[in-house]
Order: C-alpha cells, then structure tokens, then sequence
C-alpha cells in the first residue's frame, strides 16, 4: 500500500469515527484538556485553543448514520444539518464534548442552540453572535467582551490561568495551520489530478477535530505522499464550488462530480482555515493578541453568505476568485433549504454572467444518496464548457 | 377581504394605512427622503425625528398578499433564479420591485434613500437588504441586534447597539436628511409610543376575561398595524388606540365577545394561544377554520414581534437610545427557544387556555426552525397539548385548506373531550387592569 492510501485511510478513519474517539483520546493524555463542539462556520478556534480547549466542528452526520429522533425537532422544509447534528448528541456520540458552541450562522442553528440547552441541560452551550456591523468601533468593544468571556469560562473549565500567553500561542498555532491550508490549496490547484476533492476534502475535515500543529504536520504527509503519485492531467475542466459551507455534501457526490468531467480547484466546503475571516496579524498581537483576534474578523475574509457584505462585493470576489484559481466555471452546490445559499445564488450568478463565467447549480441534502442526476448534470456543464472554451 | 365584518376601528386603520400610502407616493414629490426598513426592532421614532417616510417591506409582501397578487411576484422573483426553498417574504418583495415597484394599494413606491437594516430576530433580513442594496445604489445602515442566545440582555449587548445608533445609524440619516438629530424630538415620539402602547397592552389583556372580547392572533394582526409600523409615535397612533381600547372595554362591558369575519362571536368555545405568523394568502379562510368552531386566539406570539408591549415594554423617553435598544433586543423572535417557551406557557396559563396551536410556515426559519421541540417543551411547562399546523405566509401553493381543517377539528375535538373528562376550568375574575404578564 502506497503512503498515500495509508494516510487515506487513516483519513477515513477518522472520518467515519462519529463518536470523535481520536478527541477522546488526545483528552485522556493529558488532564484538564476540553473538547468543544463547534457548530458551522465559525468559532473563535484561537479562543478555545488558548483556555485547553480542542474546537471540534460537528457538522452533521452526513449519510452515515439515519436520522430518527433528530426529525422529530425539525419539519420537512428545514434543512438537514441540525436533525443529524441533534441525533447525533441524542445517540451519544458527542459524549467526548464538554459542551457546544452556536455561531450565528443562521436562524437555524440559532434556534438549534436553544434546543441544545433544552436537551443536553449537562452541557456548556454558548452562542456566539460575531458583528456584522460596518461600525468597528463599537463592534471591538461588543466583540472583545464576547471572546474574553469565552476565554474565561473556558479557563475556569480547564483549570488554566486566562494569562494573554496562552493566547499569543494559541494564534501561533493556528498561523501554522493556516499556512498549511494554504500549501493545501494551492497544490490542489497546482496538481488537481494529484489531489483529489475527496482526499482533500477528508483532510480538511480531519483539521476539524485536531490540534492545529499536527494538523499541519498531518498535511504536509498527506501532500509529500500525493505529489509521488506522478498522475497526468486529464481532459476535464477546472471548476469552484459555492454554497456547500454549512451542510456538507456526501463524499460520493464530490466524486461524482469529478468523475464526471471536473476537477475541483476551489471550494468553501467546510469553509477553509484559510478563509474563515480570522487570520490575527501585525505587531502587538503578543501585547495584546486578544486585539489582534478581534481585528481580524472586523478586518473580514473571504466573503460568505454567513457574514453581512458590506461592500457588496460577493459576485466581484467570486468572480476574481475563479480567474485567479484558472477555474472554467463554477459549481453553486447548496444544501436545500438553505437560506443563506441560496439567497446569495442569484446575486453572485448575476456577475458571473456579467464576465461570461459559466456556472450551474444543483441542491443536495447530506444524506441524499441519488447522485445520477447531478452526474449528468456535471458531465453536461463539462462538455458545454470544454465546447464553449474551444469555440 | 372584502366580506370581511370590520370593527370601527379597523376603517380607521384602513384609512390610515390609504393615507400612509398616500404619502409614500408623494415622498418624492415633496423631497421627503425614503428609508427602507423592518417591522421587527424597527426605530420609527428616530426616523419620525429626522421626517424620513418609512417603508417596509414585509408589510407590503403580506398586503399584497391579501390582495392576491403574492403569487405573481414570487413566480417573477423564481423567474429570475431565486428558489423555491428561501423565504417567500424576500421573493414577494422581490418580484414587486421586478415588476415595477407598484405598491399594494396600485401606487408606486419611492425608491429609498437609505436602506436601514436594522437586523433583528431573523438572518434571512440581512440578505434581503443585500439584494435590495443590489438595485438601490443609496447609503445603507447596519445595525447588528445581537440575539439572546443566553435568554438575556446584557450590559454589553445594549451598549454596542446604543453605540450602533450613535456611530453608525444615526449619522447616516443626519446625512440623507441634512438634518441634525434632535434628542427632544426623539422624546417626544416616544412619549406618545409610550401612550400607545399602554392602550394596545390593555386591549391584549383584555382577553383574560371570558368571553374574551377580541381574537388576538386574527384580531390582533389589525391591532398591531399602526404601532409596529409607521405611525408609532405619532399622534394618530395615540387617537387610534384610544379608540381601540374604548371599542374593546364596550365589548368587555357587554360580555361580548370578538368580531369574526362572520360578525360578532356569540359563543366562545375554545380559548387557545397561537405561535407563529399568519396565512397572508387565506387569511379570512384561516380564520374561519377556527371561528366556525367557536375558537378564539386569546393570545399570540406573532403579535411580539415588533414589540413585547403585553409583556410589559415600554419605550421610555428618558432613556431613548437605550429604549430603543432594548425594543430591537426584546422582540420576540429575538428571544432564545427556551424563553419562546416560556413565553407560551406563561400565555396559556395567564389566559386560561384551553390549548396552543402552532402554525409553521415553511418560509420563515427564524419561526419556524425547532417548532416542533417548543410544541414539546410547552406541552411539558403546562400540561395542555398542542396543535401543529403547517402552510406558508404569501405563497398560496403551501396553504391547504382540508388539511388545516380536518387538523384543526380533529384537535378541537380532542380539547373538547379531555375538557369533558376533566373539572370545568374556572373562569378567571380578574379584571384586565390587574393582571400584568
Ligand atoms: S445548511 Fe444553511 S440553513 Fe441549514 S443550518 Fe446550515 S446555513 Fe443554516
Ligand atoms: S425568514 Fe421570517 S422573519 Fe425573516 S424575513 Fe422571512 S418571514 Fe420575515
């Protein structure tokens, strides 16, 4: 077995593992350590780290497990991702969390803390309500108060002292993993056929639940293994994904789109260390890396649906984004019901079709197991594209 | 709706609402700037004290609504990419502005100055303003109402939006009107909000009383009208909720009870709470559903969203911006699920009612996500057992009648029978004065 596929299947491992034993594990070795379950998209993963804590993305349960008490909290049209995240806690596989952490995301997973409170009482649950105000003066103020008193609650749990260090190291930390996200993507795009979006995608999702520096460790040996694969380039067109930031898509579907004709270059599966909006940087982060976390999301990312658009430049970004990563076009994936998605669909589409980027789109639950569709969706905007370039 | 029996009052909201209409066509005309804004935390005496004409969106989505003409704007707004899945408020407005902009009364709405969002109780607002910001090239506010995720206001969360309103809303409208913000004219909004909203508080408590004179959730859509939306504040507002209030005290007076669609209802079967917005598209239908049983809404929540006035808010003009703030992160679907809960238990059993009905529209996550857990978590807090129906709020394709119906009966019947195995409830004899929330 190459040592590629072992990393694979260690990957998948860890990917299949729903009650997080590898979380369990990095626990037991050391006392005093937490896991907090984050919610997409965001968490203040510095934060956490700094006060002992492991943040831990519970992004639903994909098709890997069936929903049943989880339906009974949620009607049909209400996305799936809070039924398989629920069902998941109500099954015992998030056990190994000390508690939950909500972002405002949405009013989905708004609502969804509350019934977390309701139904794990034993949990620590906090929501978590970033600013999505252009006024960034009061925002520092709103915002700082929120993340000290994460830290602080968090630190009096762990047994840590709440001392600044351990924020300064927490960030360095994550600079580290970061910089590997982004060794990640840019070999992807270097190398598509070296990387698949399954593989890559496995990889991201194991950064989810792991101590940033191994994580990065962990991609470095992923992407050393890969480049030895020495595969050619095939006749496929390079494509970004949009709109698959919350709700995962099954891993089958990533495949059956690359199957059928694609390569993809880009996505915000998962929404990537990279672009999440928090990277602290400049000069007084060691005097007061508090500050400079605050700055950083005020300073904003990579647009998202999840986050207020100030400028109005969503289409422009994307629209740069796929020039700048070589795509052929872009693929909106969003999961159905998905509000933000999709109300962002339209405004986005009317840029690319502004600057002739082609695009097509496509729903998805994360348990849908019917994929013969979207392949020939896939394969169809594949062959347009290659006959459009060409013409 | 045109069969519908109205109250005075109710001619005199419509007269109201022609007038404000009125007004917004003529906005232009006499340079009266346009602001673009929600119901829900909406600062309507900021924007009287600045002379700004509102205009919001939702209200024109359930007007057009009423009117039967929702569908044709949301089919025009799926026309041009939107799905089917988001919300239907966003796609009605949407395909009006498609289609010209033309208002529910038939006159053209201005464009806006400045689109304020002042984002309270529901994601899906901000990206609303986003595609509006798209066909509107105006100055646009943003103030971030943070929700009570921990089920409170605190220190900090009242500070950073009183700052929002100090550095960021306000200068934007001394920008669009040229005019300097007046604290005293902001007062003296809220001084008369304050009168409002004392008579509409009594009119909803009024219902603690059997029979209950008004129908809160079908009644009570026309009351909150004015005070949720542009004439909170205003002297108009005061006058029409004295009126209000004098037209409910004569119905409480005479044991009367509310005014359906059919005209006055004779005898008060079933008392029950409502969470959740309203059908837009079958309203006098959905109403009938349950007024044809003898059923009476005794209390909403749909009636908190633009402000918690039952529950005891007032805006206080000694502290404006605070008050203020504290409106925006009161709101009802600003509060957390377990204190949406609470909120309904506290309502059934205040009101003595004989059950909850919790109508789910498929549009609106900010409602709707979790019903089914608060169904639970009521049904536990009180002991009485819920009903869940589902349809939508402008999109006719989700409303069915059979299936309201036969649900809707089949529960009342099950009121009905555990009503006749159990002692009969005692009438409460208070009167509406002296019970607060
Ligand atoms: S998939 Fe969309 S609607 Fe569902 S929880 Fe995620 S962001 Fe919210
Ligand atoms: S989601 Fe609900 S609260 Fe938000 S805009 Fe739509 S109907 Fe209104």
């Amino acid at each position: 077995m190459s040592e590629v596929d072992v990393i694979v299947g260690e990957l998948e491992a860890r990917f299949d593992d729903l009650s997080y034993g590898h979380v369990r594990a990095w626990k037991d070795a050391a006392p005093g350590r937490l896991a907090i379950g984050c919610l997409p998209v965001f968490a203040p993963r510095e934060v956490l780290w700094a006060a002992g804590a492991l943040p831990v993305f519970v992004r639903g349960a994909g098709d890997r497990i069936d929903t049943v008490r989880g339906d009974a909290f949620f009607q049909s049209y209400i996305c799936h991702l809070p039924r398989s995240s629920l069902e998941l806690g109500l099954l015992g596989h998030l056990d190994a969390l000390d508690g939950m952490m909500f972002p405002n995301t949405c009013d989905v997973i708004r609502n969804l803390s509350g019934i977390w409170q309701d139904a794990f009482p034993q949990h620590f649950v906090r929501f978590i309500d970033p600013p999505q105000t252009g006024e960034r003066a009061s925002a520092t103020g709103y915002f700082r108060a929120e993340l000290e008193d994460i830290f602080h609650e968090l630190c009096t749990r762990s047994g840590r002292d709440p001392d600044p260090a351990h924020l300064a190291a927490a960030t360095a930390d994550y600079r580290v993993a970061r910089q590997a996200a982004r060794r990640l993507a840019l070999a992807r795009l270097e190398a598509p056929w070296n990387l698949p979006a399954d593989e890559v995608y496995l990889l991201r999702r194991a950064g989810d639940a792991m101590p940033p520096r191994d994580w990065a460790a962990l991609v470095d040996r992923y992407l050393a293994a890969a480049a030895e694969r020495g595969r050619r380039a095939e006749d496929r067109i390079r494509v970004c994904v949009v709109g698959a930031f919350c709700e995962q898509p099954p891993r089958a579907l990533l495949r059956a789109a690359e199957r059928a004709g694609c390569y993809i270059v880009d996505d915000d599966l998962t929404m990537q260390l990279d672009a999440d909006a928090i990277e602290p940087t400049g000069e007084p982060d060691d005097a007061d890396p508090m500050a400079a976390l605050v700055r950083a999301w005020l300073a904003g990312g990579r647009p998202s649906a999840v986050r207020y658009d100030e400028a109005g430049r969503a289409g422009r970004a994307l629209a740069d984004r796929v020039r700048a990563t070589g795509a052929d076009g872009v693929i909106f994936a969003a999961p159905s019901f998905c509000d933000p998605a999709l109300l962002d669909q339209p405004r986005l589409t009317g840029v690319l079709d502004a600057a002739g980027i082609p695009y097509m789109a496509f729903k998805y639950a994360e348990n849908t197991g019917q994929f013969q569709s979207i392949r020939e969706q896939a394969g169809t905007f594949a062959d347009s594209v290659k006959l459009w370039g060409a013409a | 709706m045109s069969n519908v029996r109205k109250e005075p009052s109710m001619e005199a909201q419509k007269q109201m609402l022609a007038g404000y209409f009125g007004e917004l066509a003529r906005a232009k005309e006499e340079r009266r700037p346009v602001v673009y804004t929600f119901v829900p935390g909406n600062l309507v005496e900021l924007l009287a004290a600045f002379d700004v004409a509102p205009v919001y969106p939702e209200v024109n989505a359930l007007q057009s609504a009423m009117r039967q003409r929702s569908g044709g704007f949301i089919r025009e707004a799926e026309r041009a990419g939107h799905s089917e899945d988001v919300c239907s408020y966003v796609k009605c407005d949407l395909g009006m502005m498609m289609k010209g902009n033309v208002g529910p009364t038939g006159e053209a709405l201005p464009p806006p100055d400045l689109l304020l969002l002042s984002f309270t109780g529901c994601f899906t607002f901000m990206k609303w303003f986003e595609l509006l910001r798209e066909q509107y090239k105006c100055e646009v506010a943003m103030l971030h109402v943070p929700y009570q995720g921990a089920g409170e206001v605190t220190p900090e969360m009242r500070a950073y939006v009183v700052e929002q309103l100090e550095r960021e809303v306000i200068p934007k409208l001394e920008k669009v009107t040229g005019k300097k913000f007046d604290p005293d004219r902001l007062r003296e909004q809220m001084v008369r909000s304050r009168k409002a909203e004392e008579d509409l508080a009594w009119v909803f408590r009024a219902a603690r009383q059997r029979p209950s004179p008004i129908d809160a959730y079908f009644g009570g859509v026309y009351y909150i009208g004015p005070i949720f939306t542009s004439f909170r504040g205003s002297q108009a507002a005061c006058d029409y909720y004295a009126q209000l209030r004098a037209e409910v005290e004569e119905r409480l007076a005479a044991k009367a009870g509310p005014i359906t669609p059919d005209g006055p209802l004779e005898h008060e079967k079933f008392r029950l709470v409502f969470e959740g917005p309203p059908n837009w598209t079958s309203f006098r239908d959905f109403w009938k559903v349950f007024s044809d049983e003898g059923a009476v809404a005794v209390a909403s929540t749909y009636t908190q969203v633009g402000g918690t006035y039952e529950r005891g808010f007032r805006h206080d003009p000694e502290r404006p911006l605070e008050s203020l703030a504290d409106y925006c992160l009161s709101c009802y679907t600003n509060l957390s699920l377990p204190n949406r809960a609470a909120v309904l238990a506290d309502m059934v059993k205040g009101y003595d009612a004989d059950g909850f009905i919790i109508h789910s529209v498929k549009s609106c996550n900010s409602f709707s996500a979790g019903q089914l857990h608060l169904l639970r978590e009521v049904e536990k807090l009180t002991g009485v057992p819920g009903g869940f129906i589902e349809s939508d709020l402008v999109d006719a394709r989700y409303y069915g009648h059979a299936n309201i119906k036969n649900r809707v009966e089949s529960y009342l019947q099950m009121l009905a029978a555990r009503r006749a195995g159990a002692a009969a409830p005692g009438a409460p004899a208070l009167a509406p004065e002296e019970v607060r929330p």
